[in-house]
């Protein structure tokens, strides 16, 4: 049950937005936001930038190399920041596993 | 917790309606934008006859409907606008032949589209062709765990085991589900299960959406009407169930506003966040306006753009803001919390929709209300009236439509 559910994400994972949640640039509004069932979020600048890379394909690990270099940072900082919200966005249902990947 | 996501929404308020909206920052009573999700009622047509139907009495008839090219342009206008998600209900929205037609062109001007059904019309086939015109989400409405008591409320035989497997088709196609369970007096027993039910089903929301009184609603309301004793356990099921399945289902819950102290901000305010199209084309401000007499609501097929109706027609600005309020609303702090509650019940009670809904504890006929719902409650009448054109049926002997 809810097996796509309940994901623990780490730098394996790769991540990728359900059917239901939608990162849409609202032209109206010049927002981004998520849209989900009933709806609407308003994810911050960063949160967009770590979703735009979530794109099924490529693993955590890979985001943070390239926030680490992009921010010349502290890359086990960025990772635990990354990790951290990913994880936050995977609890309210806006983050899935990629089908096949088992990791 | 964490502050990567704003909930622009306001969705606790009334998740059964369908809506959230992203607010203005600081936003005020007087403010509001483009809604970011509009309910498109298809039809009225529909083969169950539950008793709460929120569809107004008087129900639209099929010659009266939008035809597809109608709803096209509708659907292109709203994009336009900024709208950005579209509900399609009914009745039930699945009886119109156009609604895969309809879901594909909603994708293709960019709307979030979501389908709130029945399911007893569905096939695997039509399910799955839905799917691939792009529908991000499916909401199936339940009357009970069990075809006793959800086909006899639904007053459909079999409603029960089709929309049982209508829901498994779902989540075959990896379409996310949302089970709606409209609660009241007669099936609360039942919720546990249904909340059991809901996780077996795979799904990812539940709608524990407690009957609101206008319309179908209140010609039932003797038969439909929870006891305090029932709420009071409906709300402690919901609390341990929401931790336990936190992470596996996410429920929304909507209290009976009969016994509450505050009255619900209905719709976010009246013309704030919300408008609904009616299959005759009508602009409302919620599903339930048409039952306020003296309101005259534009169509999309006046020489008016929805925008403009939306913005300036008089049924949208007669009770916008809080400039219309009387007291106690007037001079209360809480008057941009509910905006006085809603119109639709404060017509339906009071006879006047600029009164304070007597669903607030600070309305004069707040008391005389609450105890009418007990006593109702008490006399334990459970004979339905059935939603149908004719102005409904009456339950008899052995015979309820299942």
């Amino acid at each position: 049950m809810a097996g796509s559910r309940n994901i623990s994400v780490s730098e394996a994972s790769r991540p990728v937005l359900p059917r239901h949640a939608k990162l849409k640039f609202d032209e109206t509004r010049q927002v981004w936001v998520i849209l989900a069932p009933e709806r609407v979020l308003a994810p911050d600048e960063i949160a967009v930038e770590v979703l735009k890379l979530c794109d099924g394909v490529r693993s955590v690990g890979e985001m943070i190399d390239q926030f680490a270099a992009k921010y010349t940072a502290d890359r086990g900082a960025i990772a635990i920041d990354v990790i951290a919200m990913l994880q936050d966005l995977a609890d309210k249902g806006f983050l899935t596993e990629a089908r096949e990947k088992t990791s | 917790m964490s502050p990567t996501l704003t909930d622009a929404g306001v969705a606790t308020s009334e998740p059964s309606d369908g809506l959230a909206v992203l607010e203005g920052r600081g936003s005020t009573a007087e403010t509001f934008g483009i809604p970011l999700a509009v309910l498109a009622e298809l039809t009225h047509r529909c083969p169950l006859q539950c008793p709460y139907c929120s569809n107004p009495v008087e129900l639209d008839r099929g010659s009266s409907e939008l035809s597809t090219e109608e709803w096209k342009k509708v659907l292109s206008e709203l994009a336009e606008i900024g709208v950005l998600q579209i509900h399609f209900s009914g009745g039930e929205p699945t009886a119109r032949k156009d609604l895969v037609e309809l879901v594909q062109h909603a994708s293709d001007v960019g709307l979030y589209s979501n389908l709130i059904t029945s399911a007893v019309l569905l096939t695997r086939e039509k399910l799955s062709a839905l799917a691939d015109a792009g529908l991000c989400h499916l909401q199936i409405s339940f009357q009970g765990n069990e075809p006793v008591v959800a086909d006899r409320v639904a007053g459909l035989k079999d409603a029960h085991e089709k929309k049982i497997k209508v829901a498994k088709w779902t989540r075959e196609l990896d379409l996310p589900l949302t089970v709606n369970a409209v609660m009241h007096r007669q099936n609360l027993h039942q919720l546990s299960d249904i909340i059991q039910m809901a996780v077996d089903l795979d799904a990812d929301r539940l709608e524990v959406a407690n009957v609101q009184y206008y319309g179908w609603a209140l010609k039932n309301r003797a038969a439909l009407m929870p006891t305090l004793a029932q709420i009071e356990e409906t709300s402690r099921i919901v609390e341990e169930a929401e931790v336990r399945l936190k992470g596996v289902l996410a429920i929304d819950y909507v209290v009976p506003d009969y016994y509450a102290l505050r009255p619900k901000k209905c719709m976010g305010g009246w013309g704030r966040q919300f408008f609904n199209i009616s299959p005759a084309g009508k602009i409302l401000p919620c599903h339930a306006a048409e039952s306020i007499t003296g309101l005259e609501f534009l169509s999309v097929r006046s020489n008016h753009s929805i925008a403009w109706i939306w913005q300036n027609s008089e049924a949208f600005n007669r009770y916008r803001g809080t400039g219309w309020m009387p007291e106690p609303c007037k001079s209360c702090e809480f008057r941009e919390v509910d905006f006085g509650g809603c119109r639709c019940q404060a017509f339906a009670l009071t006879g006047d929709a600029g009164n304070t809904d007597p669903a607030c504890t600070l309305s004069p006929m707040h008391e005389q209300i609450f105890k009418l719902a007990e006593a109702e409650a008490a006399d334990n009448n459970n004979r339905f009236i059935y939603r149908n054109f004719a102005g409904g049926t009456p339950e008899t002997d052995g015979e309820h439509g299942a």
